[in-house]
C-alpha cells in the first residue's frame, strides 16, 4: 500500500509530457481554480522603495489609472501593476528573444532558439544595454520598474501563479534590465529583422538583371510616399558613397531562416486645425501585428504632478509607447528600411578564427551559447562574430561549406537607447520636445506622427540608416571586400519628415518614404502600395474631417488592389467555358463593389481567385534548391496588366504557352473548386467567415486560451489590414483640445489571465469596429462609480 | 458512527492542511485521520473518498461558480472535455477523492501494523 501511494503522489505531482502533473494542477487550494478570478481588489500593497503613496485605479475595463508622486515612483509602480496583469506573458516574449524556449518546451524549440541566439538578439540587448548605461536617468528608470516587477513575483506562491506557469510547469525567475532590452530586442527583429538579400540574390543569379529588375523595381510606377512629393530637399549638403566596380556577388543558399510576417505593418495619420471640423488636431494610429493573447499591448495612464500620459505599453518596457498628454500625441507605423544586409564571409580554416578581409585575415570572437534544454543536454552553440556582426548561417546552421559563412550587419545590433525616446515622448509638451526625443531611436525604424494642442503635426521617419550606394545591401554583399563596408549613416536630421504640410494632414502606412528625390538610396524593401493611397486618397477628398470620420477609416475596408485588378480580369474571361456553377460566382464577383465587408461573398471569390493566380504567375519561384521571395502584390499586378505575354505568365509545367488570359480562367476555375467544396463543408462562403480571423494564444494558439471566427472584414493590404492572424493591433484616436479627449481599442483585454473577464473583453468591439472611451483623468481626481482602488505603499 | 467521523475529520483536516500544504495534504489528512479513526473493508476506502471529492468538487464549484466558470470551461476545452465545467469540477473530485482514498488505506493498514 506504500508503493501504491508513492506511485499515486509520484503519479499526481510529476509532468508527462505535456501533461500537466494533475494533482497539482487540478487541486483546488493550488491549481488552476485559483486563477479563476476576474477582479482586483481594492487594497493596500506593499511596494517597498516608494518615496509616496501610489494610488491606482481601475476602471471598467481593468486600465490603471497611476497617479505617483514622481517619476521614479510611478515606473516602479508601472513595472508592478504590469506584472500583477501580464507576468508570464512578459517574460516569455523577453525568453522568446533571448532564445531560451528550449528551457520550457525542451528540444523542439532548439531550431528556433539557435535561429535567435544566431540572430544576436542578445548581442544586441546587451550592447543597448551599454548604450543605456551612460544615461543614469534612464537606467534608474528601467530600475524602479524592476524592483516594481520584481516586487510582485515576490508575492507569488504555487497558488497564484499565472496559469500558463503551472501548465508547463516551471516559475518566473527574477526581472532584469537585460530582459527589458530583450524585449526591445523583440520587437526590433520583429519590425526591423526582414531582408531578402539572399532570396533577391537567387533571383538575380536565376533570371538574369534586367528581369530582376522588372519585378523588383527600386520604386513603383505609382507611389504616394510618406513625405509628399512636394517637399523640397535642394537645400541639403549630401554625400552619397560611390558603388564599388564589383558590386555584385553572386551565391546562392537553398534555405533561409524564418523572417517576420510580412502583415507586420502601420497605419498613422493626422489632420490638423485647418482640415479639422473642431478646429483641434486629429491623431491616429493602429500598428498591425501578430493577433494575440495575451495582447502585446497593456493600455495605462501614468501620471505625476508633472505629467500625465495616456496609451498603450508594451509589458516588459517603461512607459508608453503609442499616447498622448495634455498637449501631444503620437503614434508609430513601421519605416521597412533594409537596414539589414548580408557578407559572406571566407574563413582561413575550419578553425574560423580568422577571415579574409582585403590583403589581410581578420580575427572572429567566439560567443558560446548556451542553450539549456528541458530534459536534456545543454546545447553549446558556437556562434562567430566577425566585425560585421555574427555569422549566422555556416555548416553548422542551413549554410553550405565548411571554410564559408554568412554574416549580418544589422542596426539591431548598434545598440539604441530607444527607452529614452520612449520616456521622452511620454512628458513632450511640443514639437521641439518631440524632434528632440527620436533622436536616441536607432531600431527598429519608424514614422512617428505627431500632432500638438497647439496646432503642429509632423512626421518623422527615424532610425538609423546607412548610407548606402545605389543599390547596396539589395544583395548579398562580399565581407572580404572593404568597399562592400556600409559607408557611413545617413545624418540624423536627414532622415526624412515634415512639419504642416500645405495639405493639412500627415499619414504613413509602410508605403515608400519619399519620392525620387529624396537624395540618400532607399529601396523597396516591401512597401505598401495600396493602404497608403486610400488614406491618403480619403484625406484629399474633403475640406475638413472629424474624430467620425478617423473611425470610418480606421475601418475602411475598400479593396483598392481588388478595384485595379479585378475588372482586368473579368474583362479578359471567356465565360463561355464556364459551368453553371463558376458562373454564379463570376457573378457575384462581377457584381462586387470592393468591400472585404464580411456579408459579402465576392471577396472570398476574388482573394481566392487571387491568391491561386499568384501561384500559377509565379510558378518560376517555385524551387527546392533556391530561396525565392515571389514579386509583391504591386508589381503582380503591374505584370498582369502591363505584359499579359510575357514569358512569365506562362506555366512551366504545361506543355502550352500561357498567358495572363489563360491564367485568369485557370485560376478562376481552380478557385471555384476550392469555393464550391469550401461551400459543401461549411454552408456558405461569406468573407468573414472564409477568412476566419482568430486572435490565438502565445502558446501556439491553443484552442483553449485563443478566440476564434471573429467577424471582422478588411484584409492585409486593406485600411483595415485584418487578415486572418494578423490586424490592427492598438486602434487609437486622439483629438487635442483643450483636454485630450481619446478613442482606443485592442483586440484583446487588459488581464493576462485567461480566467479573467477581462482576458478578452474587448475583442467583441474590436471586430464590430468599435471603440471605448480613454477615460483621461486630471492628476489627482477622485475615483469614479465602478472604479476600483488599489493602493501602492511602502510599509 | 465511525464512518460519518471519519469522514468529517478527513475532510476538515485535508481542508486545514492544505492551507499549509501543497495539495498533497489531502493525502496526510487522509492517512492521519484512517490511522485515528480505522474503518472496515470497503468503507476504509470509500469514506476518505468521498470526504475529499466531496471537498474539491466543493471548493472547485465555489472557486469558479462566481467568475462564471471562466477559467474552469478553458480547461475543460484544454482537456476535450467540451468546455463542460462541471465534469472537470467531477475530474478535479476523482482524483483528490482517489489520492485521499489510498492514503485512508494506507493509514488503516499502518494502524493495523502497529497495533499487531
Amino acid at each position: 500500500m506504500l508503493a501504491v501511494n508513492a506511485a499515486l503522489f509520484y503519479g499526481l505531482n510529476t509532468r508527462f509530457g505535456s501533461t500537466p502533473a494533475l494533482g497539482k494542477f487540478l487541486s483546488p487550494n493550488q491549481g488552476i481554480w485559483q486563477n479563476e478570478t476576474s477582479d482586483v481588489e481594492a487594497n493596500t500593497l506593499q511596494l517597498e522603495g516608494l518615496s509616496a503613496p501610489v494610488t491606482v485605479h481601475y476602471d471598467d475595463y481593468l486600465i490603471p489609472h497611476v497617479f505617483a508622486a514622481n517619476k521614479t515612483d510611478l515606473y516602479k509602480a508601472q513595472g508592478y501593476i504590469t506584472a500583477q496583469h501580464r507576468l508570464w506573458q512578459m517574460e516569455f516574449q523577453t525568453m522568446a528573444s533571448a532564445g531560451r524556449l528550449s528551457e520550457i518546451f525542451g528540444e523542439a524549440a532548439l531550431e528556433y532558439d539557435r535561429r535567435q541566439r544566431r540572430k544576436g538578439m542578445g548581442f544586441g540587448a546587451e550592447n543597448a544595454l551599454k548604450t543605456m548605461a551612460s544615461d543614469t536617468e534612464t537606467m534608474g528608470y528601467l530600475e524602479a520598474y524592476k524592483e516594481g516587477v520584481n516586487a510582485y513575483i515576490a508575492t507569488l506562491d504555487e497558488a497564484s501563479l499565472p496559469v500558463e506557469y503551472k501548465m508547463l510547469g516551471y516559475a518566473p525567475e527574477p526581472w532584469t534590465l537585460k530582459k527589458t532590452a530583450l524585449l526591445l530586442m523583440y520587437m526590433t527583429d520583429m519590425l526591423a529583422g526582414r531582408d531578402s538579400d539572399f532570396e533577391y540574390t537567387n533571383a538575380l543569379s536565376l533570371f538574369g538583371k534586367e528581369r530582376f529588375n522588372m519585378l523588383f523595381p527600386d520604386y513603383f510606377d505609382r507611389v504616394d510616399p510618406v513625405i509628399p512629393s512636394e517637399r523640397e530637399w535642394d537645400d541639403w549638403l549630401v554625400s552619397i558613397p560611390e558603388a564599388p566596380a564589383d558590386s555584385l556577388h553572386l551565391d546562392q543558399l537553398a534555405a533561409t531562416i524564418e523572417r517576420p510576417h510580412p502583415d507586420n505593418g502601420s497605419n498613422n495619420w493626422a489632420v490638423g486645425p485647418q482640415k479639422s471640423v473642431s478646429g483641434n488636431p486629429i491623431l491616429a494610429n493602429d500598428p498591425h501585428l501578430g493577433l494575440n493573447l495575451p495582447s502585446i499591448w497593456y493600455v495605462m495612464q501614468l501620471a505625476t504632478p508633472e505629467q500625465n500620459t495616456f496609451g498603450a505599453t508594451l509589458p516588459g518596457a517603461v512607459g508608453i509607447v503609442i499616447g498622448f498628454n495634455e498637449d501631444i500625441a503620437w503614434g508609430v507605423t513601421n519605416a521597412t528600411r533594409d537596414v539589414r544586409d548580408w557578407y559572406k564571409i571566407s574563413f582561413k580554416d575550419d578553425t574560423k578564427k580568422e577571415y579574409r578581409y582585403g590583403d589581410t585575415w581578420k580575427p572572429t570572437t567566439l560567443r558560446e551559447e548556451y542553450i539549456e534544454v528541458r530534459n536534456g543536454e545543454t546545447f553549446i552553440d558556437s556562434v562567430y562574430y566577425t566585425h560585421y556582426g555574427p555569422v549566422t548561417y555556416d555548416e553548422t546552421f542551413k549554410g553550405n561549406r565548411g571554410a564559408q559563412g554568412y554574416a549580418m550587419k544589422w542596426t539591431g545590433h548598434l545598440g539604441g537607447n530607444n527607452q529614452r525616446t520612449l520616456l521622452e515622448l511620454n512628458a513632450a509638451r511640443n514639437y521641439d520636445e518631440y524632434a528632440a526625443a527620436l533622436k536616441h531611436f536607432l531600431a527598429p525604424a519608424q514614422n512617428f506622427v505627431f500632432a500638438s494642442k497647439t496646432g503642429d503635426i509632423a512626421l518623422w521617419i527615424q532610425g538609423k540608416f546607412p548610407n548606402k550606394w545605389k543599390g547596396q545591401g539589395k544583395f548579398l554583399l562580399d565581407g572580404s571586400n572593404p568597399d562592400h563596408e556600409w559607408q557611413g549613416y545617413i545624418p540624423q536630421k536627414h532622415n526624412a519628415h515634415i512639419k504642416n504640410p500645405e495639405r493639412g494632414f500627415v499619414s504613413s502606412a509602410n508605403q515608400h518614404p519619399t519620392d525620387q528625390t529624396y537624395p540618400y538610396y532607399v529601396f523597396n524593401d516591401g512597401y505598401d502600395t495600396y493602404r497608403s493611397r486610400v488614406i491618403n486618397n480619403f484625406f484629399r477628398s474633403k475640406e475638413k474631417f472629424d474624430v467620425a470620420d478617423f473611425k470610418s477609416l480606421h475601418n475602411n475596408n475598400y479593396n483598392l488592389m481588388a478595384a485595379e485588378l479585378l475588372p482586368v480580369m473579368l474583362d479578359s474571361m471567356d465565360t463561355e467555358t464556364l459551368t453553371a456553377d463558376e458562373m454564379e460566382l463570376f457573378n457575384e464577383v462581377r457584381a462586387w463593389d470592393h468591400y472585404n465587408d464580411i456579408d459579402k461573398a465576392a471577396p472570398s471569390i476574388f482573394e481566392t481567385w487571387k491568391d491561386i493566380l499568384k501561384d500559377m504567375l509565379w510558378d518560376e519561384f517555385e524551387n527546392e534548391d533556391l530561396a525565392l521571395d515571389k514579386p509583391f502584390n504591386y508589381q503582380t499586378v503591374y505584370m498582369l496588366t502591363h505584359y499579359p505575354n510575357d514569358p512569365f505568365m506562362d506555366i512551366t509545367a504545361t506543355e502550352e504557352t500561357e498567358t495572363a488570359k489563360d491564367l485568369f480562367l485557370k485560376s478562376f476555375k481552380q478557385a471555384a473548386t476550392t469555393l464550391i467544396s469550401w461551400k459543401e463543408r461549411n454552408g456558405n462562403y461569406q468573407w468573414g467567415d472564409y477568412k476566419a480571423t482568430y486572435v490565438g494564444h502565445l502558446l501556439q494558439d491553443l484552442p483553449a486560451f485563443s478566440r476564434f471566427k471573429l467577424p471582422i472584414g478588411g484584409n492585409s493590404g486593406i485600411v483595415n489590414a485584418t487578415s486572418e492572424d494578423h490586424g490592427p493591433s492598438w486602434r487609437m484616436i486622439v483629438e487635442l483640445g483643450e483636454t485630450p479627449k481619446a478613442l482606443g481599442i485592442y483586440p484583446g483585454g487588459q488581464s493576462g489571465n485567461p480566467g479573467s473577464k477581462h482576458y478578452d473583453d474587448m475583442i467583441d468591439k474590436w471586430a464590430a469596429g468599435e471603440y471605448i472611451e480613454l477615460d483621461f483623468m486630471p492628476f489627482g481626481a477622485a475615483p469614479k462609480a465602478m472604479m476600483t482602488t488599489q493602493t501602492l505603499n511602502s510599509k | 458512527m465511525k464512518n460519518i467521523l471519519n469522514l468529517i475529520l478527513t475532510a476538515v483536516a485535508a481542508w486545514a492542511i492544505c492551507l499549509i500544504t501543497p495539495w498533497w495534504g489531502i493525502m496526510i489528512a487522509a492517512l492521519a485521520i484512517s490511522f485515528l479513526i480505522p474503518l472496515k473493508k470497503g468503507a476504509a476506502f470509500l469514506i476518505p473518498f468521498l470526504a475529499v471529492f466531496l471537498l474539491w468538487g466543493i471548493q472547485a464549484y465555489l472557486l469558479s461558480s462566481g467568475n462564471d466558470l471562466t477559467m474552469a470551461k478553458k480547461i475543460a476545452t484544454l482537456f476535450s472535455l467540451n468546455e463542460n465545467a462541471y465534469l472537470l469540477m467531477g475530474i478535479t473530485a476523482l482524483i483528490g477523492g482517489l489520492a485521499a482514498a489510498f492514503s485512508g488505506l494506507l493509514g488503516k493498514q499502518l494502524r493495523t501494523a502497529f497495533t499487531a
